[in-house]
Protein backbone atom coordinates (compact mmCIF):
# COMPACT_ATOMS: atom_id res chain seq x y z
CA UNK A 1 0.00 0.00 0.00
CA UNK A 2 2.53 2.53 -1.20
CA UNK A 3 1.55 6.18 -1.45
CA UNK A 4 0.26 7.47 -4.75
CA UNK A 5 2.58 10.01 -6.42
CA UNK A 6 0.50 13.00 -5.37
CA UNK A 7 0.48 11.96 -1.73
CA UNK A 8 4.19 11.20 -1.84
CA UNK A 9 4.90 14.62 -3.34
CA UNK A 10 2.77 16.30 -0.70
CA UNK A 11 4.55 14.42 2.07
CA UNK A 12 8.02 15.08 0.64
CA UNK A 13 7.20 18.74 0.36
CA UNK A 14 5.96 18.85 3.92
CA UNK A 15 9.04 17.06 5.27
CA UNK A 16 11.32 19.34 3.29
CA UNK A 17 9.65 22.49 4.57
CA UNK A 18 9.70 21.34 8.18
CA UNK A 19 13.11 19.62 8.36
CA UNK A 20 14.92 20.28 5.04
CA UNK A 21 15.26 16.52 4.66
CA UNK A 22 14.94 15.52 1.01
CA UNK A 23 12.74 12.54 0.20
CA UNK A 24 13.19 11.34 -3.34
CA UNK A 25 10.63 8.88 -4.77
CA UNK A 26 13.14 6.02 -4.43
CA UNK A 27 12.84 6.49 -0.67
CA UNK A 28 9.33 5.08 -0.64
CA UNK A 29 10.43 1.99 1.30
CA UNK A 30 11.87 4.28 3.97
CA UNK A 31 8.69 6.33 4.15
CA UNK A 32 6.65 3.16 4.54
CA UNK A 33 8.74 1.70 7.31
CA UNK A 34 9.07 4.97 9.21
CA UNK A 35 5.48 6.13 8.94
CA UNK A 36 3.59 2.87 9.46
CA UNK A 37 4.23 3.07 13.26
CA UNK A 38 3.14 6.73 13.25
CA UNK A 39 -0.11 5.79 11.51
CA UNK A 40 -0.74 3.14 14.15
CA UNK A 41 0.07 5.55 16.91
CA UNK A 42 -2.34 8.25 15.76
CA UNK A 43 -4.96 5.59 15.01
CA UNK A 44 -5.38 5.88 11.28
CA UNK A 45 -5.48 3.05 8.83
CA UNK A 46 -2.20 3.10 6.89
CA UNK A 47 0.07 5.81 5.62
CA UNK A 48 -2.23 7.10 2.88
CA UNK A 49 -4.73 7.99 5.58
CA UNK A 50 -1.91 9.48 7.61
CA UNK A 51 -1.03 11.81 4.76
CA UNK A 52 -4.73 12.62 4.47
CA UNK A 53 -4.76 13.61 8.12
CA UNK A 54 -1.61 15.68 7.59
CA UNK A 55 -3.26 17.55 4.72
CA UNK A 56 -6.01 18.58 7.13
CA UNK A 57 -3.61 19.69 9.83
CA UNK A 58 -0.26 20.57 8.35
CA UNK A 59 0.99 23.27 10.68
CA UNK A 60 4.59 22.41 11.58
CA UNK A 61 3.56 22.48 15.22
CA UNK A 62 0.65 20.08 14.86
CA UNK A 63 1.21 16.84 16.69
CA UNK A 64 0.81 14.78 13.57
CA UNK A 65 3.23 17.02 11.68
CA UNK A 66 5.82 16.71 14.41
CA UNK A 67 5.45 12.95 14.61
CA UNK A 68 5.92 12.65 10.87
CA UNK A 69 8.95 14.94 10.83
CA UNK A 70 10.58 13.12 13.72
CA UNK A 71 9.93 9.77 12.10
CA UNK A 72 11.72 10.87 8.95
CA UNK A 73 14.93 11.76 10.74
CA UNK A 74 17.70 9.16 10.75
CA UNK A 75 19.22 9.01 14.19
CA UNK A 76 21.98 6.47 13.59
CA UNK A 77 24.94 7.36 15.76
CA UNK A 78 27.48 5.79 18.09
CA UNK A 79 30.21 6.73 20.52
CA UNK A 80 33.46 8.05 19.03
CA UNK A 81 31.99 7.60 15.57
CA UNK A 82 34.78 7.08 13.03
CA UNK A 83 37.35 7.59 15.85
CA UNK A 84 39.54 9.98 13.82
CA UNK A 85 37.49 13.14 14.43
CA UNK A 86 37.96 12.56 18.14
CA UNK A 87 41.69 12.08 17.69
CA UNK A 88 41.72 15.38 15.80
CA UNK A 89 39.75 16.95 18.63
CA UNK A 90 42.25 15.67 21.16
CA UNK A 91 45.50 16.35 19.33
CA UNK A 92 44.67 19.57 17.50
CA UNK A 93 41.32 21.27 18.02
CA UNK A 94 41.23 21.37 21.81
CA UNK A 95 44.89 22.33 22.31
CA UNK A 96 44.46 25.13 19.73
CA UNK A 97 41.21 26.36 21.20
CA UNK A 98 42.71 26.33 24.68
CA UNK A 99 45.48 28.56 23.43
CA UNK A 100 43.08 30.92 21.65
CA UNK A 101 40.90 31.23 24.73
CA UNK A 102 43.53 31.35 27.42
CA UNK A 103 42.51 34.91 28.28
CA UNK A 104 38.85 34.37 29.08
CA UNK A 105 39.15 30.66 29.90
CA UNK A 106 35.87 29.70 28.28
CA UNK A 107 35.27 27.09 25.62
CA UNK A 108 32.10 26.65 23.59
CA UNK A 109 31.71 23.41 21.70
CA UNK A 110 28.64 22.51 19.67
CA UNK A 111 27.28 19.18 18.50
CA UNK A 112 24.86 20.54 15.91
CA UNK A 113 22.90 17.36 15.16
CA UNK A 114 23.39 15.44 18.35
CA UNK A 115 20.89 12.60 17.88
CA UNK A 116 20.76 10.59 21.14
CA UNK A 117 23.88 12.23 22.56
CA UNK A 118 26.71 9.80 21.85
CA UNK A 119 28.66 12.52 20.02
CA UNK A 120 28.24 15.05 22.84
CA UNK A 121 29.33 12.56 25.48
CA UNK A 122 32.27 11.40 23.38
CA UNK A 123 33.41 15.04 23.34
CA UNK A 124 32.81 15.34 27.09
CA UNK A 125 34.80 12.16 27.79
CA UNK A 126 37.66 13.37 25.59
CA UNK A 127 37.80 16.57 27.64
CA UNK A 128 37.61 14.81 31.01
CA UNK A 129 40.12 12.19 30.02
CA UNK A 130 42.81 14.34 28.41
CA UNK A 131 42.37 17.95 29.51
CA UNK A 132 42.35 18.12 33.30
CA UNK A 133 43.53 21.72 33.00
CA UNK A 134 40.05 22.64 31.76
CA UNK A 135 38.48 21.74 35.09
CA UNK A 136 38.61 25.38 36.17
CA UNK A 137 37.52 26.76 32.81
CA UNK A 138 33.97 27.41 31.77
CA UNK A 139 33.45 24.64 29.22
CA UNK A 140 30.04 24.56 27.61
CA UNK A 141 28.97 21.72 25.40
CA UNK A 142 25.92 22.59 23.35
CA UNK A 143 23.89 19.78 21.83
CA UNK A 144 21.05 20.47 19.43
CA UNK A 145 18.82 18.40 17.21
CA UNK A 146 15.53 18.94 15.44
CA UNK A 147 14.05 15.90 17.15
CA UNK A 148 12.55 16.58 20.57
CA UNK A 149 12.86 12.98 21.65
CA UNK A 150 16.54 12.89 20.67
CA UNK A 151 17.23 16.10 22.59
CA UNK A 152 15.48 14.61 25.59
CA UNK A 153 17.63 11.50 25.34
CA UNK A 154 20.80 13.57 25.08
CA UNK A 155 19.81 15.50 28.16
CA UNK A 156 19.17 12.31 30.13
CA UNK A 157 22.30 10.48 29.03
CA UNK A 158 20.79 7.02 29.36
CA UNK A 159 21.87 4.32 26.95
CA UNK A 160 20.99 0.72 26.24
CA UNK A 161 23.45 -2.16 26.24
CA UNK A 162 23.36 -2.18 22.45
CA UNK A 163 24.33 1.49 22.40
CA UNK A 164 27.20 1.24 24.89
CA UNK A 165 28.53 -1.73 22.92
CA UNK A 166 29.07 0.58 19.97
CA UNK A 167 32.34 2.50 19.74
CA UNK A 168 32.75 3.14 23.46
CA UNK A 169 36.11 2.01 24.87
CA UNK A 170 35.61 -0.32 27.85
CA UNK A 171 37.94 1.85 29.93
CA UNK A 172 35.58 4.79 29.46
CA UNK A 173 32.50 2.69 30.12
CA UNK A 174 33.72 1.73 33.57
CA UNK A 175 34.87 5.26 34.33
CA UNK A 176 31.99 7.41 33.16
CA UNK A 177 28.89 5.21 33.36
CA UNK A 178 26.82 3.52 36.00
CA UNK A 179 24.51 0.61 35.36
CA UNK A 180 20.99 0.49 36.66
CA UNK A 181 18.97 -2.52 35.58
CA UNK A 182 19.52 -2.83 31.87
CA UNK A 183 20.28 0.87 31.42
CA UNK A 184 23.63 2.60 31.38
CA UNK A 185 23.69 6.12 32.73
CA UNK A 186 26.31 8.73 32.02
CA UNK A 187 27.64 10.09 35.31
CA UNK A 188 26.38 13.51 36.40
CA UNK A 189 29.74 15.26 35.98
CA UNK A 190 29.37 14.61 32.25
CA UNK A 191 25.63 15.22 31.88
CA UNK A 192 26.02 18.55 33.61
CA UNK A 193 28.51 19.64 30.94
CA UNK A 194 25.93 19.19 28.19
CA UNK A 195 23.24 21.77 27.38
CA UNK A 196 20.73 20.15 25.05
CA UNK A 197 17.95 21.88 23.16
CA UNK A 198 15.91 21.53 20.01
CA UNK A 199 16.95 23.48 16.97
CA UNK A 200 16.17 23.21 13.29
CA UNK A 201 19.37 23.87 11.39
CA UNK A 202 17.32 24.83 8.36
CA UNK A 203 15.02 27.15 10.28
CA UNK A 204 15.58 30.41 12.06
CA UNK A 205 18.48 30.11 14.46
CA UNK A 206 18.33 31.19 18.06
CA UNK A 207 20.99 33.56 19.28
CA UNK A 208 23.97 31.29 19.86
CA UNK A 209 27.09 31.89 21.88
CA UNK A 210 30.16 32.10 19.65
CA UNK A 211 31.43 28.57 19.13
CA UNK A 212 35.08 27.50 19.20
CA UNK A 213 34.56 23.99 17.83
CA UNK A 214 31.57 22.74 15.87
CA UNK A 215 30.66 19.13 15.14
CA UNK A 216 28.28 19.16 12.16
CA UNK A 217 28.43 15.52 11.34
CA UNK A 218 26.23 13.26 9.25
CA UNK A 219 23.38 15.69 8.89
CA UNK A 220 24.12 17.84 5.80
CA UNK A 221 23.87 14.65 3.72
CA UNK A 222 20.10 14.75 4.11
CA UNK A 223 19.75 18.24 2.62
CA UNK A 224 19.89 19.74 -0.87
CA UNK A 225 22.77 21.95 -1.96
CA UNK A 226 20.99 25.26 -1.34
CA UNK A 227 20.14 24.23 2.22
CA UNK A 228 23.69 23.02 2.84
CA UNK A 229 25.05 26.37 1.66
CA UNK A 230 22.60 28.37 3.75
CA UNK A 231 23.38 26.36 6.87
CA UNK A 232 27.11 26.61 6.33
CA UNK A 233 26.82 30.41 6.00
CA UNK A 234 25.23 30.50 9.41
CA UNK A 235 27.80 28.11 10.85
CA UNK A 236 30.42 30.61 9.72
CA UNK A 237 28.74 33.40 11.68
CA UNK A 238 28.39 31.17 14.72
CA UNK A 239 32.12 30.46 14.94
CA UNK A 240 34.64 32.46 16.90
CA UNK A 241 37.82 33.68 15.22
CA UNK A 242 40.01 30.66 14.48
CA UNK A 243 37.04 28.39 15.08
CA UNK A 244 37.11 24.85 13.73
CA UNK A 245 34.60 22.49 12.18
CA UNK A 246 34.30 18.73 11.83
CA UNK A 247 32.03 17.18 9.22
CA UNK A 248 30.92 13.57 8.70
CA UNK A 249 33.02 11.06 6.81
CA UNK A 250 31.17 11.58 3.53
CA UNK A 251 30.70 15.33 3.86
CA UNK A 252 32.83 18.21 2.58
CA UNK A 253 32.78 22.00 2.31
CA UNK A 254 33.60 21.67 -1.36
CA UNK A 255 30.89 23.46 -3.38
CA UNK A 256 29.20 24.34 -0.12
CA UNK A 257 31.38 26.97 1.52
CA UNK A 258 34.63 28.72 0.65
CA UNK A 259 35.08 30.15 4.13
CA UNK A 260 37.16 27.27 5.48
CA UNK A 261 40.65 25.92 5.03
CA UNK A 262 40.95 22.16 5.03
CA UNK A 263 43.89 21.41 7.31
CA UNK A 264 45.65 18.14 8.05
CA UNK A 265 45.85 16.60 11.52
CA UNK A 266 47.58 13.25 11.90
CA UNK A 267 46.26 11.10 9.07
CA UNK A 268 42.96 12.99 9.10
CA UNK A 269 41.85 16.61 8.63
CA UNK A 270 39.52 19.34 9.84
CA UNK A 271 38.16 22.65 8.67
CA UNK A 272 39.30 25.97 10.03
CA UNK A 273 37.47 29.25 9.55
CA UNK A 274 39.46 31.51 7.27
CA UNK A 275 40.77 34.69 8.83
CA UNK A 276 38.86 36.68 6.21
CA UNK A 277 35.54 35.03 7.08
CA UNK A 278 35.69 35.55 10.82
CA UNK A 279 33.37 38.06 12.45
CA UNK A 280 34.86 40.29 15.10
CA UNK A 281 34.59 38.61 18.48
CA UNK A 282 32.56 40.42 21.06
CA UNK A 283 32.54 39.56 24.72
CA UNK A 284 28.77 39.59 24.64
CA UNK A 285 28.50 36.89 22.04
CA UNK A 286 30.33 34.41 24.24
CA UNK A 287 28.17 34.71 27.30
CA UNK A 288 24.80 34.30 25.64
CA UNK A 289 22.28 32.12 27.32
CA UNK A 290 21.15 29.30 25.18
CA UNK A 291 18.87 26.36 25.11
CA UNK A 292 15.87 27.39 27.12
CA UNK A 293 13.09 27.08 24.61
CA UNK A 294 12.81 26.06 21.01
CA UNK A 295 10.64 29.09 20.40
CA UNK A 296 13.34 31.59 21.23
CA UNK A 297 13.88 32.77 17.72
CA UNK A 298 13.43 36.49 18.21
CA UNK A 299 17.08 37.30 17.67
CA UNK A 300 19.07 35.50 15.07
CA UNK A 301 22.49 35.68 13.62
CA UNK A 302 21.35 35.60 10.06
CA UNK B 1 47.89 -11.49 6.55
CA UNK B 2 47.25 -10.90 10.25
CA UNK B 3 46.00 -13.82 12.28
CA UNK B 4 43.38 -13.95 14.99
CA UNK B 5 42.26 -16.53 17.52
CA UNK B 6 38.61 -16.95 18.46
CA UNK B 7 37.87 -18.79 21.71
CA UNK B 8 34.26 -19.66 22.51
CA UNK B 9 32.54 -22.88 23.58
CA UNK B 10 29.64 -22.15 21.23
CA UNK B 11 30.46 -23.30 17.74
CA UNK B 12 27.88 -20.84 16.36
CA UNK B 13 29.63 -17.89 18.00
CA UNK B 14 33.02 -19.15 16.85
CA UNK B 15 31.70 -19.30 13.32
CA UNK B 16 30.11 -15.84 13.38
CA UNK B 17 33.21 -14.16 14.80
CA UNK B 18 35.50 -16.08 12.44
CA UNK B 19 33.42 -14.98 9.49
CA UNK B 20 33.50 -11.31 10.54
CA UNK B 21 37.28 -11.45 10.95
CA UNK B 22 37.92 -13.42 7.77
CA UNK B 23 35.95 -10.84 5.80
CA UNK B 24 38.33 -8.11 6.87
CA UNK B 25 41.41 -10.12 6.06
CA UNK B 26 42.31 -12.15 9.12
CA UNK B 27 43.38 -15.76 9.06
CA UNK B 28 41.41 -17.22 11.94
CA UNK B 29 42.12 -20.08 14.32
CA UNK B 30 39.45 -21.34 16.70
CA UNK B 31 39.47 -22.85 20.17
CA UNK B 32 36.71 -24.24 22.40
CA UNK B 33 37.87 -23.11 25.83
CA UNK B 34 40.67 -21.28 27.58
CA UNK B 35 43.01 -24.26 27.84
CA UNK B 36 42.49 -25.15 24.21
CA UNK B 37 43.06 -21.45 23.47
CA UNK B 38 46.42 -21.40 25.24
CA UNK B 39 47.50 -24.45 23.28
CA UNK B 40 46.44 -22.94 19.95
CA UNK B 41 48.09 -19.65 20.89
CA UNK B 42 51.34 -21.51 21.36
CA UNK B 43 51.03 -23.56 18.18
CA UNK B 44 49.99 -20.84 15.73
CA UNK B 45 51.87 -17.80 14.38
CA UNK B 46 51.50 -15.06 16.98
CA UNK B 47 48.03 -13.56 16.48
CA UNK B 48 47.34 -9.85 16.38
CA UNK B 49 44.01 -10.34 18.10
CA UNK B 50 42.33 -12.85 20.41
CA UNK B 51 38.59 -12.79 21.01
CA UNK B 52 37.60 -14.74 24.05
CA UNK B 53 34.33 -15.68 25.73
CA UNK B 54 34.12 -15.57 29.53
CA UNK B 55 32.08 -18.60 30.60
CA UNK B 56 33.50 -21.82 29.19
CA UNK B 57 34.21 -25.28 30.59
CA UNK B 58 37.74 -26.43 31.50
CA UNK B 59 39.26 -22.94 31.56
CA UNK B 60 37.20 -19.78 31.39
CA UNK B 61 38.11 -16.65 29.46
CA UNK B 62 39.13 -14.69 32.52
CA UNK B 63 41.66 -17.36 33.42
CA UNK B 64 42.78 -17.48 29.81
CA UNK B 65 43.51 -13.75 29.89
CA UNK B 66 45.43 -14.10 33.16
CA UNK B 67 47.46 -16.94 31.73
CA UNK B 68 48.14 -15.23 28.41
CA UNK B 69 49.15 -11.97 30.10
CA UNK B 70 51.62 -13.89 32.26
CA UNK B 71 53.53 -14.73 29.09
CA UNK B 72 55.55 -11.69 28.00
CA UNK B 73 55.80 -12.84 24.39
CA UNK B 74 52.07 -12.07 24.05
CA UNK B 75 52.24 -8.56 25.55
CA UNK B 76 51.43 -6.95 22.23
CA UNK B 77 48.51 -9.26 21.41
CA UNK B 78 45.16 -7.48 21.63
CA UNK B 79 42.74 -9.37 23.87
CA UNK B 80 39.03 -8.74 23.45
CA UNK B 81 36.49 -10.27 25.82
CA UNK B 82 33.20 -11.16 24.10
CA UNK B 83 30.70 -12.28 26.70
CA UNK B 84 27.19 -12.29 28.15
CA UNK B 85 28.60 -10.90 31.41
CA UNK B 86 27.35 -7.33 31.57
CA UNK B 87 28.09 -5.96 35.02
CA UNK B 88 30.56 -3.10 35.43
CA UNK B 89 32.50 -5.14 38.00
CA UNK B 90 33.16 -7.80 35.40
CA UNK B 91 34.30 -5.32 32.78
CA UNK B 92 36.68 -3.86 35.35
CA UNK B 93 37.93 -7.28 36.34
CA UNK B 94 38.61 -8.22 32.72
CA UNK B 95 40.43 -4.94 32.09
CA UNK B 96 42.51 -5.38 35.22
CA UNK B 97 43.49 -8.88 34.12
CA UNK B 98 44.75 -7.41 30.86
CA UNK B 99 41.85 -7.37 28.40
CA UNK B 100 42.11 -4.50 25.92
CA UNK B 101 38.44 -4.35 24.99
CA UNK B 102 35.10 -5.75 26.03
CA UNK B 103 32.05 -6.61 23.94
CA UNK B 104 28.73 -7.63 25.44
CA UNK B 105 26.65 -10.31 23.76
CA UNK B 106 24.54 -10.05 21.72
CA UNK B 107 26.69 -8.14 19.26
CA UNK B 108 26.46 -7.27 15.58
CA UNK B 109 29.12 -7.14 12.92
CA UNK B 110 29.14 -3.34 13.27
CA UNK B 111 29.92 -3.62 16.97
CA UNK B 112 32.99 -5.72 16.24
CA UNK B 113 34.11 -3.41 13.43
CA UNK B 114 33.71 -0.34 15.62
CA UNK B 115 35.75 -1.90 18.42
CA UNK B 116 38.50 -2.95 16.02
CA UNK B 117 38.74 0.58 14.63
CA UNK B 118 39.02 1.86 18.20
CA UNK B 119 41.93 -0.50 18.72
CA UNK B 120 43.56 0.58 15.50
CA UNK B 121 42.93 -2.85 14.00
CA UNK B 122 40.83 -4.04 11.13
CA UNK B 123 40.79 -0.78 9.16
CA UNK B 124 42.73 -2.11 6.26
C1 LIG C 1 22.61 10.49 11.52
S1 LIG C 1 22.33 11.54 12.90
C2 LIG C 1 23.94 12.17 13.21
C3 LIG C 1 24.28 12.15 14.68
C4 LIG C 1 25.73 12.53 15.00
N1 LIG C 1 26.04 13.87 14.60
C5 LIG C 1 26.69 11.55 14.36
O1 LIG C 1 27.43 11.93 13.46
O2 LIG C 1 26.71 10.39 14.76
C6 LIG C 1 21.48 12.90 12.11
C7 LIG C 1 20.69 13.78 13.07
O3 LIG C 1 20.33 14.99 12.40
C8 LIG C 1 19.08 15.41 12.89
N2 LIG C 1 18.48 16.35 11.93
C9 LIG C 1 17.88 16.08 10.75
N3 LIG C 1 17.43 17.20 10.19
C10 LIG C 1 17.77 18.22 11.01
C11 LIG C 1 17.56 19.63 10.98
N4 LIG C 1 16.92 20.21 9.94
N5 LIG C 1 18.02 20.36 12.01
C12 LIG C 1 18.68 19.78 13.05
N6 LIG C 1 18.89 18.46 13.14
C13 LIG C 1 18.44 17.68 12.13
C14 LIG C 1 18.31 14.12 13.06
O4 LIG C 1 17.23 14.27 13.97
C15 LIG C 1 19.39 13.15 13.53
O5 LIG C 1 19.39 13.02 14.94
Amino acid sequence: MALNPADFAYLANYVKSSTAIILTPDKDYLVESRLAPVARRVGVNGIAELVGALRKNSSPHSEIGQLISEAMTTNETYFFRDVKPFDVLKTTLLPEAIERRSQDRTLNIWSAACSSGQESYSIAMTIKEHFPQLSNWRVRLFATDISKSMVERTREGIFSQIEINRGLPATMLVKYFTKSGSEWRVKPDLTKMVEASTMNLAGQWPLLPRMDIVFLRNVLIYFDLDTKRAIMKKVVTSLSKGGTLLLGGSETTMNVSSDFDRLPSGDSFYYKLKESAALPNSAHARGVRFGTSPAMTSQTLS
Amino acid sequence: MPTALVIDDSSATRMILARILTEIGYTVEKAENGADGLEKLNAMPKPELVMVDWNMPVMNGYEFIQNARALPQYDDVTLMMVTTETEIEQVLKALEAGANEYVMKPFTKDVIHEKLILLGLGAR
